[in-house]
């Protein structure tokens, strides 16, 4: 069981857990992961069926009037929820931070916005934030290094929650990186319409986290690990890509992210 | 329709307001009579000992020189001896300032002083501060008939003559003084804050003193008594 | 200045495969970063300076007429004109019109992006007046006829290996054989060299970091000490000032100078800020006998309508440049247009039109840097946002985007249909790609398995891996 902060104690919680549309697809190890962080700190999870993305490729695209019809499928499908917990601060921070504004006139939804994003946290901010974890009981030998993703830092304030419940993790070692703050280069679309800069800015990535010396990446979106852990791979680098997630939860059976299924 | 008109037209459509705004000019008018400042460093609000000691830690920190006297007729030796040290000609292009022209050069023979602007072949200078303001050890010098500007940036060598008395915490506090003096709303031709000499950093974000104006800034700093904050302090 | 905003993709494509831009790129990194964190973490009052210097520009932009006019009776008052200028036409035509009628030769420059922004060296030169640009980063890019790359380190896509080359083919009246490979001797030579334009200019033009309204004042940050040779040398003082510059009174200057040095260099405080009111006085012994105000709207008075408002706050500090990976990849030239880095990508489409500049508020991740830096508290992501929805209306993405972007929100907002066909995906990419773990090249994923691979999904979807474990549990 993970380790409460003593004068916390928090009474069991109902949580829909928004898996996004990128740990559903590519890797849903690190929903099961999530899912049970959130069951060890006394939660009970839901997962809606009516989620499928919080819409950022609309909303980024400049595409309001379906960004808004997803944001208000969203809002409905998780309006019963005690919170709303995604392992991913780009999508927590687009419920909590960009719904509201997306719908402040709109008579009908407005108002819930507002509410359902108060109620809407990141993974691992909400355990340490909302929950009073202090530490997890997991395993994990070996150097990590963490890439602090730009949406959970700027938007949500996350920095100092997963470097704690990481310290927690018997046998880990955390080397920080340079410039862990820098972006990627992923951005979503971003990637793929600018390739190139995307490229430059994803190989001074690769050479930071390499200088780490760390053997293991970690971050807590899936979006920035993919993006990482396609150029580590590419240019054949041995460090191994991970969802924060799943070395908290003490669940890294599975291959690495881009890396063989073992035999 | 003048370029005025016109645009200050498309202000007013944009800012959906009528010229004739009353509660828009008042908003205006209580602003501009308040001169309300905004958040003053907690260091720009020490004691006046303290704030003249903090006025040289930061001008020093910005590459100037700072030499303290303790009476008004150490100030030509206390140059001479700089320029010696400094291997710089006994020679200066002084400000037509009363306060600087009626120092004891006779002592010292041997230092050349004429008095008026710079001219381009001028080595050294020496202008009096209005003010100086601590939290960013910041020269304030005004120009004036006693107070040409061209001294501040023509010469490689510039020296101010500052007193303790004129050493404040703020710019705020500086501008408070130049109200005081001046009235309102009106200020001199120029006011020239100046923190350290001349500098660049446009090659390669190396930096470099004296880019254009001068390469050496020194303060003779005079203690006539306390620092102050506000106009009503000046000793 | 004519834009290559549009050709933006193939500017960023061939400036990160430029290994000398990459180089000269790696100052802005090092030399304004921890400089301005340093700075700001010195000074406890800082978050708060932000949030009075956002609201003094709030509210000034607020009542931008009724500040205009006072700010131009005070300039009467001290003896001086404003020329109110609509367009860059306007402009160019002021600033000439003064020049020609004191027959001018030779006109100083201190450095001004809206100099920039109206092509003022161009028009000068065309009607037979020498600019001579005093900034060092702007005279440097003035000999190679290149514009600004940065709006305060105009020349920091170079090295100085490539700035000595210019100095030794533009100085030839200097001994072929003198050492000038250090950035000492280079900024020496420079001062040599621009004296001489100093003493001999007959008007001299400079920009303004602010307008002060109780006062009439124009205000100028400085390092070099050039803009104030420039303007107390010559006969004539021209200031060029974009009309948002304004700001009521001393107390509010104080108060956003003490966020602008620290925001831009990490300095404490710039070596020269001048606060010039009107021509010289009577008795004064130096100082321009004429003082001229270019007061250029171009746009700006639209901009004030709407969202796009927030913009008119900066101070033109270039901390959001400093710190954004876009620009640290490509520089500044590669955004097309005076203005570049994030700011650039707001204003830029503001002032030539989106139609040219729609690539620049594209391209940004939105990590968000650029905001938690800005002075001002400009949300710059939201209005690069503004922007690509403005696009969007208007149907100028590209249709490959609009028509993807439609089928994936036509998706999305089935759910069932979604899980259903990524779930089918998934097994088929999972299968595929199990034994390698990743795929070199998909199609229709040449944009990110050109530079890198595609991780293997792991298989099944989560929902479905949930239904199958709900179910079990249900058993």
């Amino acid at each position: 069981m993970p380790q409460n902060s003593p004068q916390e104690t928090p009474a069991p919680a109902r949580v829909g857990l928004f898996v996004t549309c990128l740990v559903d697809s590519m890797r849903p190890s690190v929903g099961f992961a999530a899912v049970k962080l959130l069951e060890d700190a006394g939660c009970t999870v839901e997962v809606p069926r009516a989620q499928t993305c919080c819409g950022q490729p609309a909303y980024n695209s400049g595409d309001r009037a379906d960004t808004q019809a997803i944001a208000r499928q969203t809002l409905a499908a998780f309006e019963e929820y005690d919170y709303v917990v995604a392992p991913s601060g780009s999508c927590a921070a687009m419920i909590r931070e960009h719904y509201p504004a997306l719908l402040a006139t709109d008579p009908d939804w407005s108002a819930r916005a507002t509410l359902i994003a108060e109620r809407t946290h990141e993974l691992i901010s909400f355990l340490t934030d909302v929950r009073g974890v202090t530490a997890v009981e997991a395993r994990f030998d070996g150097t990590v290094t963490y890439h602090d993703s730009c949406s959970g830092l700027r938007e949500l304030g996350i920095k100092a929650q997963p470097r704690q419940l990481l310290a927690s993790v018997q046998g880990l070692s955390l080397n920080e990186m340079q410039d862990a703050e820098v972006c990627c280069g992923f951005g979503g679309t971003f990637c793929v319409k600018y390739p190139d800069i995307s490229n430059t800015m994803v190989e001074e990535k690769s050479g930071c986290i390499a200088n780490s010396g760390a053997r293991t990446l970690l971050a807590g979106d899936l979006g920035c690990l993919l993006n990482m852990a396609g150029k580590l791979k590419r240019t054949g680098s041995p460090v191994e890509v991970r969802h924060i997630a799943e070395v908290l939860a003490g669940t890294t059976d599975t291959p690495a992210i881009g890396d063989p299924a073992q035999n | 329709m003048s370029g005025r008109e016109a645009i200050l037209g498309a202000v007013r459509r944009s800012l959906k307001r009528q010229p004739e705004d009353a509660a828009a000019r008042a908003a205006v008018e209580a602003r501009l009579g308040a001169r309300q400042r905004g958040p003053i460093p907690a260091r720009a609000q020490l004691e006046p000992g303290a704030q003249v000691d903090l006025f040289q830690t930061m001008a020093e920190e910005h590459a100037a020189t700072l030499t303290r006297v303790a009476r008004a007729e150490d100030v030509p030796g206390a140059i001479a001896e700089y320029l010696s040290g400094h291997n710089l000609p006994q020679r200066l292009r002084a400000a037509p300032d009363p306060a600087l022209e009626n120092l004891p050069w006779d002592r010292h023979p041997l230092l050349n002083v004429a008095h008026g602007r710079a001219s381009a072949s001028d080595e050294v200078s020496l202008s009096g501060a209005f003010a100086a303001v601590a939290e960013t050890g910041t020269l304030m010098l005004l120009s004036g008939e006693r107070a040409p500007t061209t001294l501040n940036f023509l010469p490689d060598t510039h020296i101010v003559m500052l007193k303790t008395s004129q050493v404040v915490g703020s710019y705020e506090d500086a501008w408070a003084r130049v109200r005081a003096e001046f009235g309102n709303g009106k200020l001199p031709r120029t006011a020239n804050f100046i923190t350290g000499p001349s500098r660049t950093a446009d090659i390669e974000q190396t930096i470099q003193l004296g880019a254009h104006g001068p390469r050496r800034l020194h303060i003779v700093l005079l203690d006539d008594g306390p620092g102050g904050n506000g106009p009503g302090n000046a000793g | 200045m004519h834009s290559t905003a549009h050709s933006f993709k193939d500017n960023a494509k061939a400036a990160v495969a430029d290994p000398q831009l990459k180089r000269a790129l790696g100052h802005v990194k090092s030399g304004f970063i921890g400089k301005r964190a340093k700075a700001a973490a010195r000074l406890p009052e800082f978050e708060a300076l932000r949030d009075a210097a956002r609201d003094i520009k709030t509210h000034t932009l607020e009542h931008l007429d009724l500040y205009l006019e006072r700010y131009e009776e005070n300039v009467q008052a001290a003896g001086g004109q404003v020329h109110w200028c609509a367009s860059a036409d306007d402009a160019r035509a002021a600033v000439l019109d003064i020049c020609q009628r004191v027959g001018a030769k030779t006109v100083t420059k201190g450095k001004s992006m809206i100099s920039e922004e109206i092509a003022l060296n161009d028009h000068l030169e065309a009607n037979g007046i020498t600019p001579v640009e005093t900034d060092l980063g702007e005279y440097i890019i003035q000999l190679r006829h290149e514009p600004p790359s940065h709006i305060i380190a105009p020349a920091v896509h170079l090295t100085k290996d490539l700035i000595e080359a210019d100095f030794r083919a533009e100085h030839t009246q200097f001994p072929a054989e003198r050492q000038l490979s250090e950035p000492r001797q280079l900024v020496d030579e420079a001062r040599q060299v621009l004296r001489e334009g100093f003493l001999k200019a007959d008007v001299g033009i400079t920009g303004a970091n602010f307008l002060v309204a109780e006062t009439g004042s124009s205000v100028i940050v400085t390092n070099e000490g050039n803009g104030d040779l420039t303007q107390v040398l010559p006969k004539v003082h021209i200031v060029v000032a974009s009309l948002e510059k304004v700001v009521p009174t001393l107390e509010d200057l104080s108060t956003i100078l003490r966020v602008l040095a620290r925001s831009a260099t990490g300095q404490e405080f710039s070596t020269y800020t001048t606060v010039s009111t009107g021509p010289k006085r009577p008795g004064d012994l130096d100082g321009p006998e004429e003082y001229h105000v270019v007061l250029l709207d171009n746009g700006r008075s639209q901009m004030l309508a709407g969202e796009l408002r927030e913009v008119l706050r900066c101070i033109r500090c270039g901390a959001c440049m400093n710190h954004c990976p876009v620009y640290h990849a490509i520089g500044g030239h590669a955004y097309g247009w005076v203005y570049p880095g994030p700011i650039g990508s707001v204003l830029t489409p503001a002032l030539i039109g989106v139609e040219e500049a729609g690539n620049l508020p594209n391209a940004s991740t939105f990590c968000g840097r650029c905001e938690s830096v800005c002075p001002m508290r400009i949300p710059l992501p939201k209005l690069m946002r503004h922007w690509r929805e403005r696009e969007f209306e208007r149907n100028l993405s590209p249709a490959a985007v609009r028509y993807g972007l439609a089928a994936w929100a036509f998706l999305a907002r089935r759910p069932a249909l979604y899980h259903w066909l990524i779930g089918l995906e998934m097994r088929v990419l999972g299968a595929i790609g199990r034994r390698k773990g990743r795929f070199a090249r998909l199609p229709f994923a040449g944009g990110w398995t050109r530079h890198r691979d595609f991780p293997a999904p792991q298989g099944k979807t989560f929902q479905a891996l949930w239904a199958e474990r709900q179910a079990g549990r249900g058993r």
